[in-house]
C-alpha cells in the first residue's frame, strides 16, 4: 500500500512551517516522525495536498529545565524522552511511558508533539501529559500562545492546535519527587492501549475511554476528599464514554477502568 | 561416524542472512524487465448483487494498459469445484460479475507500467453493489436462512457420517457435553501471494509464485487455463512461509498467467498485507460439539464428535478437513465407541483451507477438552483420567475405530516423561499455594497428549528424487519437496552425504521447478522427510550400488568387496589402497539415478504437551510462562531443525490458544485485515520452550522417521487453552472459548460468580 | 524531486516521487532487496533498516524524509572481506531463521537492541524485538541468538 501523491516540502525552521502552512492552506499537512500520518496516508484515509516535513528543525529538539518546569521541544523523539536521564528523575512518568508507545522502530521516529498533536484517545504520551498538567506552547500567524493541558485535547482527533498553527513545546511540572504510575492493558506488548491510566500528583488521566484523552475527575474529587485508593477506584470510569470493540465490551472496558486506576493509584502511593 | 542425526547448521542460511532471499517479488529476471504490475479491485462488500462496475475513469488514469472485468474472461470456464463431493452448483468466478460473496473477493484486474500507479487507477473503478444479507455465522449458514448460491438450494458444501444415535451413550454412569469453538485463524506467511508470469516466443509459459508445491501449481493453472501443462513452467523462488495456506495454485495465478497473455506482456502482482488477511485462505473454522459418557472411576467408553466446518464464501479444502478431524477423533485413548460426524456449510467469509495441522489440530482439541470436561464432572485430576484411558504402548499396528491404523505408539511414555520433565507436582503445589493465598494472579496448568497422522493426502504416499555425480566430484540433488523454511537444502543434503561419502559442501539441492523436477507433491502435512527425504535415502543408495558396479568393471574387482571411501572422494577394493573416485567414474559415463520412494502407509507421530499460564484475574488476561514438549516424531535426522519445526509449532498453538481469530461483523467487514488488528504475537509475548526429546521409530520408512512439522501446534493448542481454563477452575469456570482473550476469561468469571451466588442464595 | 543518501556507505542520489516509501527506493532503486515488505501498518518489522544509527521500519519512512541520512541494510552489516557480523553469525549458529523473510529486518533491530543494551535478559531481548514479527521459529531461536550474539560482542575484560 502507498499513499496518494502529494508535494514534499522540507521547513528550516518553526518559521518556515508557519509560512509553508500559511501559503498552502487547507491542502497543507505537517509531518513529523510520520507514524500516525502515512500509515493513514498508505490506507488513503488522509490524502493532503502538500506534506510540511518539520522532522528535521532541530531547535524543536530539546529537553531542559527552566525553573520548576521542564520544557521539552515538540520534536524531541519517543526514544529520546525515553533515554532521557534528565527525564527519568525530573518527570519519570514521561520517560516511562515513553519507552510503553509502539516498538523501538516507532519510538525511534515517533516524536512527542506529534503524538499530542494527533489527538488519538488510545495513545499513550497524551494520557501521561494530561496526567502531568502543565502546558502547551502553540505557535501561529498572530504569534505564541500557551494552553493548559487540561484544555488541550478537544475533541475526537481534535486538539488546540489550529490548521495553520504548530505545537512547538512541551512544559511539564518537575514531578521526581512525587509518586507515579503507568497503568497500560494491551493484549500484546506493541498493541495501542485497549485501556490505560496515568497518575501523578493527585491526577488521573485515562486512555481510549471516550473520545479524548481524559481525566477520571470522580477518582479525583474521590482523592482530594480523603478516600481511599480502593474507594476513588470504585468510580474511575464515570464520566467515561468507552465504545465496545472487538478487545471488548463498555462493561469490560470500565471494570479495567477501575482496576487500572486502582492499580496505578496503589503504585502511585506506595 | 554418520552426519545422521547430528545438530548441522542451514547451508541455506548465509545468503538470507547478508543478502535477503529472493522472494517472489524480488526476481529481477530478464524476462520481467518492464513488466505490468497487477492491481485487484476487490469487493468491499460480503455478500450482495454487483449493479454495475464502471471502469472509465481507471482506463484514463496515468500508466493504465487495461482494465479486465469478468466480461473479458468469457473464454475462461469457471473454476471448477474443488472436490466430487462438494455441491457442484457453489463455483468461484474468476471475477465476480453478478454477486459478491466476501470482502475482498476481485472484480477488476488493473494493469499499470508502474507499481505505484495501480493503486491510483484501482481506485477509480467504480463499482456499484446492492447489498444482500451477509452470512456469517455457522448456526446462520446451517439454517439457509439465507442461501449463498441459489442455484445449490442449501449452504450445505457437503456431509460426512451419519448422526450421533440417539443410544449412543446408554448405559454410561457420567456423560457432559460441551460446545467448543475452533476458531478461524489466519495463517499470516510473512510473504505475501505474489505471482509473475511471461509468455516466451515457444508458446511456453513461466509463472513465478510463491508456493509449496510447483507441480501441483503446474497441474492446475493449466488445467484452468485448458492449456497443455508442458506449456507450463512453475517456479517457487524463496517463499516466506506457507504453513498450508500456501497449497495449491490460487486462482490469482492463473490470472496473471492469463493476463500476461492477454497483454503480451509480462506481469507481476505482490499484494498487500490487507489483501492476503482476506484474500489468502484462512485456517480452521469448526463449530464443535463434543459429548464424552464413561463411568466415576475415570474410563472413558463412549465419545462422540459432531462438526460444523465454516468452508467460506467459495469451497476449497477447509470443507473436507473435517474428515482428517473425524479420522483422529479418539487421538490417544482406548474407547469402545467412538463416533464422528461434520457438516461443512458455505458463509460470506474467505474460504478456508490447510493451516498448520490442518483438521487435526481440531480433533485433538475436540478430545482434550472432553477430557478436561469429564475429569471436571467427576472430580479427578485431568492427567489422571488421560493416563487411565490411555492405549498401551504399542508397536504393532493399531486400529483406532474411526479409519486410522496407528504404526507405533508409547504415549503413557510420552506423559511420564513430560510430568516428571516438567515437575508436574510442584506445579500443583505452587498452583495450591496461590489459590490458598487467593492471589490475583492465578496459575493455571494444562496438559494434553496427542498423536496426528502425518504424511496423508493430498499428495499420496510417493515422492520421487534425483541423485547424480557430476565429473567435478560434486552431486545434485532434485526433490519433488518444496522447503519454505523447512531447511531441505541441508537436510537433503546430509542424507546424500550419508550414502554417498560425498562432503554436504559439495551437493546442491535443487527444488521448485518444474522443468527440472517434472513431478513431486511438494512439502505439506509433515511428508517431506519421510518421503521426499527417504527418497533421496534411496536414491542416493542406488546411486552407490551404480557406482560400485562400474568401480567393479574399472578396477576388475568383485562389487561386493567395493566400498565407499569417503576421504578418497569415491570408490575402492576394501582393505587396499585401489580405487576410482567419483568424479572419474562420472567422467566416463553419467552417475545418474532418479527413483521413487513410496511409503506403505502415513505415519503417526505422537507426544505430550504442559503448559503454564498465569492468569490475572482482575483483568483476565493470560501469560504464557512455560511450555514443555515431548514431542516424538520416530529418529530425528538434524536435531536442530527438528527442534525448530517444534518451536515454530508450539508458537503457533499459543497463537490460536491465547490470541488469534479472524473476525467479521454482522455485514461481514472483516475486522482484522491489518496487522496491527490481527494479533500475531511478538517474542515479548512468548516464553523460551522446553523441549524434551523421545524417538520411536516408525517401520514405514527406512529413516525411521515421523513427520514434524504440524506436531507443535497439535499439542501446544490445547494444553494452552486448558491451562487458561485451569487457572479459573477453582472459581467455577469449566470452559472458555479460544482465544482466551482477557475479555472471554472475564465474562467467565463473572457468569461463574454470578452461578455462584445463585447457588449461595438458594442455599 | 532529487533524493540523496548514503546507503552502506555509498552515496547515491535519484529522481523519485515524493511518496516513494524508504523500502521501495532501497529495493526498487537501488537493488538492495533484503528488506521486505510484511505488512501496510508498520507491525511486522520486515522492513526494518538503521536510520542514522537507529533502527526505523522503512515502509513507514518516505525516502524524501531519509534525504541526507545514513541508512544501513542488512547487505551492508558484513565486513568487506565477507565475514559476517557477529549477529548475522548467530542467527546462523542458533538456527534463528526459517523462511528467511523477517530475517533482515530482524537482524537490523538486533543490531540496534546490542548497540543500546550490550548485555540484554531474555525479557530485554523479547520486549526489545517486539516489533519484529516471525511466523516461522517462535522466535526461541532468534532470542538464543541475541543473547549469543551479545556474548561474543562484549569485550573480553582484562
Amino acid at each position: 500500500m502507498i499513499p496518494a501523491g502529494f508535494d514534499y516540502v522540507r521547513a528550516e525552521s518553526a518559521e518556515h512551517a508557519l509560512a509553508l502552512l500559511a501559503e498552502h492552506g487547507d491542502e497543507a499537512k505537517l509531518l513529523a516522525g510520520g507514524h500516525s500520518l502515512l500509515p493513514l496516508m498508505k490506507l488513503r484515509l488522509a490524502v493532503p495536498g502538500v506534506l510540511v516535513d518539520i522532522a528535521h528543525i532541530d531547535e524543536l529538539r530539546y529537553i531542559r529545565v527552566e525553573g520548576d518546569e521542564v520544557a521539552i521541544g515538540a520534536l524531541t523523539r519517543d526514544r529520546e524522552l525515553e533515554r532521557s536521564e534528565l527525564l527519568q528523575s525530573e518527570v519519570p512518568l514521561l520517560a516511562h511511558v515513553a519507552a510503553q508507545v509502539g516498538d523501538p522502530q516507532v519510538r525511534a521516529r515517533g516524536t512527542l508533539g506529534g503524538s499530542l498533536v494527533h489527538g488519538d484517545s488510545a495513545s499513550d504520551l497524551p494520557t501521561a501529559v494530561l496526567a502531568l498538567g502543565g502546558s502547551l506552547v502553540i505557535q501561529g500567524p498572530a504569534g505564541t500562545r500557551t494552553v493548559a493541558a487540561g484544555d488541550f485535547f478537544q475533541g475526537f482527533f481534535t486538539t488546540a492546535v489550529g490548521e495553520d498553527e504548530l505545537l512547538t513545546e512541551i512544559r511539564l511540572p518537575r514531578t521526581g519527587g512525587l509518586g507515579w504510575a503507568y497503568e497500560k492493558f494491551t493484549r500484546r506488548a506493541n498493541d495501542w492501549p485497549i485501556v490505560s491510566a496515568a497518575v501523578v500528583d493527585g491526577r488521573v488521566a485515562l486512555a481510549n475511554s471516550g473520545p479524548t484523552v481524559l481525566r477520571a475527575a470522580a477518582t479525583e474529587a474521590a482523592l482530594a476528599s480523603g478516600a481511599s485508593n480502593a474507594d476513588a477506584a470504585a468510580v474511575a470510569d464515570e464520566g467515561t464514554s468507552p465504545s465496545a470493540d472487538m478487545h471488548g465490551g463498555v462493561e469490560y472496558r470500565r471494570h479495567l477502568t477501575r482496576t487500572l486506576v486502582g492499580r496505578a493509584l496503589d503504585t502511585a502511593s506506595a | 561416524m554418520s552426519i545422521l542425526g547430528t545438530r548441522v547448521v542451514r547451508t541455506e542460511d548465509p545468503k538470507f542472512l547478508t543478502t535477503g532471499g529472493t522472494y517472489t517479488d524480488d526476481l529481477v529476471e530478464p524476462a520481467l524487465v518492464g513488466a505490468l504490475h497487477l492491481t485487484l479491485v476487490r469487493s468491499p462488500a460480503a455478500h450482495g448483487r454487483i449493479v454495475s462496475v464502471d471502469v472509465s475513469d481507471a482506463l484514463a488514469a496515468p500508466g493504465v494498459v487495461a482494465v479486465v472485468t469478468a466480461a473479458d474472461l468469457t473464454e475462461l470456464a469457471p473454476i471448477p469445484s474443488g472436490l466430487p463431493m462438494f455441491n457442484p452448483e457453489m463455483l468461484r468466478p474468476w471475477l465476480a460479475s453478478e454477486v459478491v460473496r466476501f470482502v475482498g473477493e476481485p472484480i477488476a484486474a488493473v494493469l499499470t507500467e508502474q507499481r505505484y500507479q495501480g493503486e491510483d487507477a484501482a481506485e477509480l473503478v467504480a463499482v456499484d453493489i446492492e447489498s444482500l444479507p451477509a452470512v456469517i455465522s455457522l448456526s446462520d449458514a446451517a439454517s439457509d436462512t439465507t442461501v449463498l448460491f441459489p442455484a445449490a438450494g442449501t449452504n450445505t458444501v457437503c456431509t460426512f457420517g451419519e448422526p450421533t444415535p440417539a443410544d449412543f451413550f446408554d448405559g454410561c454412569e457420567v456423560v457432559v457435553t460441551q460446545d467448543t469453538v475452533n476458531q478461524r485463524v489466519a495463517p499470516v506467511p510473512l510473504e505475501t501471494r505474489a505471482a509473475s508470469a511471461v509468455w516466451g516466443e515457444d508458446g511456453r509459459v513461466t509463472l513465478w509464485c510463491s508456493n509449496q508445491g510447483a507441480q501441483q501449481v503446474k497441474a492446475q493453472v493449466s488445467g484452468w487455463l485448458g492449456i497443455d501443462p508442458e506449456t507450463v513452467h512453475v517456479k517457487t523462488p524463496d517463499v516466506g512461509g506457507g504453513f498450508g495456506a500456501k497449497i495449491g495454485a490460487d486462482p490469482e495465478f492463473a490470472l496473471v498467467a492469463w493476463l500476461a497473455r492477454h497483454t503480451g506482456r509480462a506481469v507481476r502482482w505482490a499484494e498487500s498485507r490487507s489483501e492476503n488477511l482476506t484474500g489468502l485462505v484462512h485456517g480452521r473454522g469448526q463449530d464443535q460439539k463434543v459429548t464424552i459418557g464413561g463411568s466415576r472411576d475415570g474410563k472413558v467408553t463412549a465419545y462422540a464428535l459432531e462438526i460444523l466446518q465454516d468452508a467460506g464464501a467459495y469451497p476449497r479444502s477447509g470443507a473436507v478437513l473435517p474428515t482428517l478431524t473425524m479420522l483422529m477423533a479418539p487421538g490417544v485413548y482406548a474407547i469402545d465407541a467412538v463416533h464422528a460426524s461434520a457438516r461443512s456449510v458455505v458463509t460470506n467469509a474467505t474460504s478456508t483451507a490447510a493451516y498448520r495441522g490442518a483438521g487435526r489440530p481440531e480433533a485433538t482439541a475436540a478430545i482434550e477438552r472432553a477430557m478436561d470436561v469429564f475429569a471436571a464432572e467427576i472430580g479427578m485430576d485431568a492427567t489422571e483420567v488421560r493416563r487411565i484411558n490411555l492405549l498401551a504402548p504399542f508397536d504393532a499396528p493399531h486400529a483406532n475405530g474411526t479409519g486410522a491404523t496407528y504404526d507405533s505408539g508409547n504415549y503413557v511414555g510420552a506423559l511420564d516423561t513430560l510430568l516428571a520433565g516438567a515437575d508436574y507436582a510442584a506445579l500443583r503445589s505452587e498452583q495450591a499455594a496461590r489459590r490458598d493465598r487467593e492471589d490475583v494472579r492465578q496459575l493455571g496448568i494444562g496438559v494434553s497428549v496427542y498423536v496426528e497422522i502425518t504424511g496423508a493426502a493430498p499428495s499420496g504416499t510417493g515422492e520421487e528424487a534425483q541423485v547424480e555425480v557430476h565429473a567435478d566430484g560434486t552431486a545434485t540433488v532434485l526433490t519433488g519437496t518444496s522447503p519454505h523454511g523447512q531447511g531441505h537444502g541441508t537436510a537433503w543434503a546430509m542424507l546424500a552425504s550419508d550414502r554417498l561419502g560425498i562432503p554436504m559442501d559439495k551437493i546442491t539441492v535443487i527444488h521448485g521447478d518444474t522443468d527440472l523436477v517434472p513431478s513431486g507433491g511438494g512439502t505439506m502435512a509433515s511428508r517431506s522427510l519421510q518421503q521426499g527425504g527417504a527418497a533421496v535415502h534411496q536414491a542416493a543408495g542406488e546411486l552407490v550400488e551404480l557406482a560400485r558396479k562400474r568401480a567393479a568393471e574399472v578396477l576388475e574387482a568383485n562389487p561386493d568387496d567395493i566400498v565407499v571411501d569417503a576421504a578418497f572422494g569415491g570408490l575402492k577394493v576394501a582393505g587396499t589402497d585401489v580405487g576410482v573416485t567419483y568424479a572419474d567414474l562420472a567422467a566416463e559415463d553419467a552417475l545418474l539415478v532418479r527413483t521413487t520412494f513410496t511409503a506403505n502407509a502415513p505415519t503417526f507421530p505422537f507426544g505430550a504437551h504442559l503448559a503454564v499460564v498465569e492468569v490475572d484475574t482482575g483483568t483476565g488476561k493470560a501469560v504464557l510462562q512455560r511450555v514443555v514438549t515431548v514431542d516424538d516424531a520416530g529418529r530425528v535426522l538434524n536435531p536442530l531443525l527438528a527442534e525448530g519445526q517444534r518451536h515454530g509449532g508450539i508458537a503457533q498453538g499459543a497463537a490460536q490458544a491465547l490470541f488469534e481469530e479472524v473476525l467479521y461483523d454482522a455485514d461481514g467487514n472483516p475486522l482484522t485485515s491489518t496487522l496491527a488488528d490481527y494479533p500475531i504475537p511478538s517474542a515479548a509475548e512468548l516464553p523460551s520452550f522446553e523441549l524434551l526429546d523421545m524417538a520411536t521409530e516408525t517401520p514405514m520408512n527406512p529413516l525411521g522417521a515421523k513427520g514434524i512439522g504440524e506436531s507443535g501446534t497439535v499439542g501446544s493448542t490445547p494444553a494452552i487453552q486448558s491451562a487458561v481454563i485451569d487457572a479459573v477452575s477453582h472459581l467455577g469456570v469449566r470452559h472458555i472459548d479460544m482465544p482466551t482473550t482477557p475479555e472471554k476469561v472475564w465474562l467467565a468469571l463473572q457468569a461463574a460468580a454470578g452461578t455462584a451466588a445463585r447457588e449461595g442464595a438458594h442455599a | 524531486m532529487d533524493v540523496t543518501m548514503t546507503v552502506n556507505g555509498v552515496e547515491s542520489t535519484r529522481d523519485v516521487e515524493a511518496r516513494t516509501l524508504l523500502v521501495h527506493h532501497l529495493r526498487e532503486n537501488l537493488d538492495l532487496r533484503a528488506a521486505n515488505v510484511g505488512c501496510d501498518t508498520s507491525s511486522c518489522g520486515a522492513c526494518t533498516v538503521l536510520l542514522d544509527g537507529e533502527a526505523v521500519k522503512s515502509c513507514t519512512v518516505l525516502a524524501a524524509q531519509a534525504a541526507g541520512s545514513e541508512v544501513t541494510t542488512v547487505e551492508g552489516l558484513a565486513a568487506a572481506d565477507g565475514t559476517m557480523h557477529p549477529v548475522q553469525a548467530a542467527f546462523r549458529a542458533e538456527h534463528g531463521l526459517q523462511c528467511g523473510f523477517c530475517t533482515p529486518g530482524m537482524v537490523m533491530a538486533t543490531v540496534s537492541l546490542l548497540r543500546d543494551n550490550p548485555s540484554p535478559t531474555e525479557r530485554q531481548v523479547r520486549e526489545g524485538l517486539e516489533g519484529n514479527l516471525c511466523r516461522c521459529t517462535g522466535y526461541h531461536n532468534i532470542v538464543r541468538a541475541a543473547l549469543a550474539a551479545a556474548e561474543t560482542q562484549k569485550p573480553v575484560s582484562a
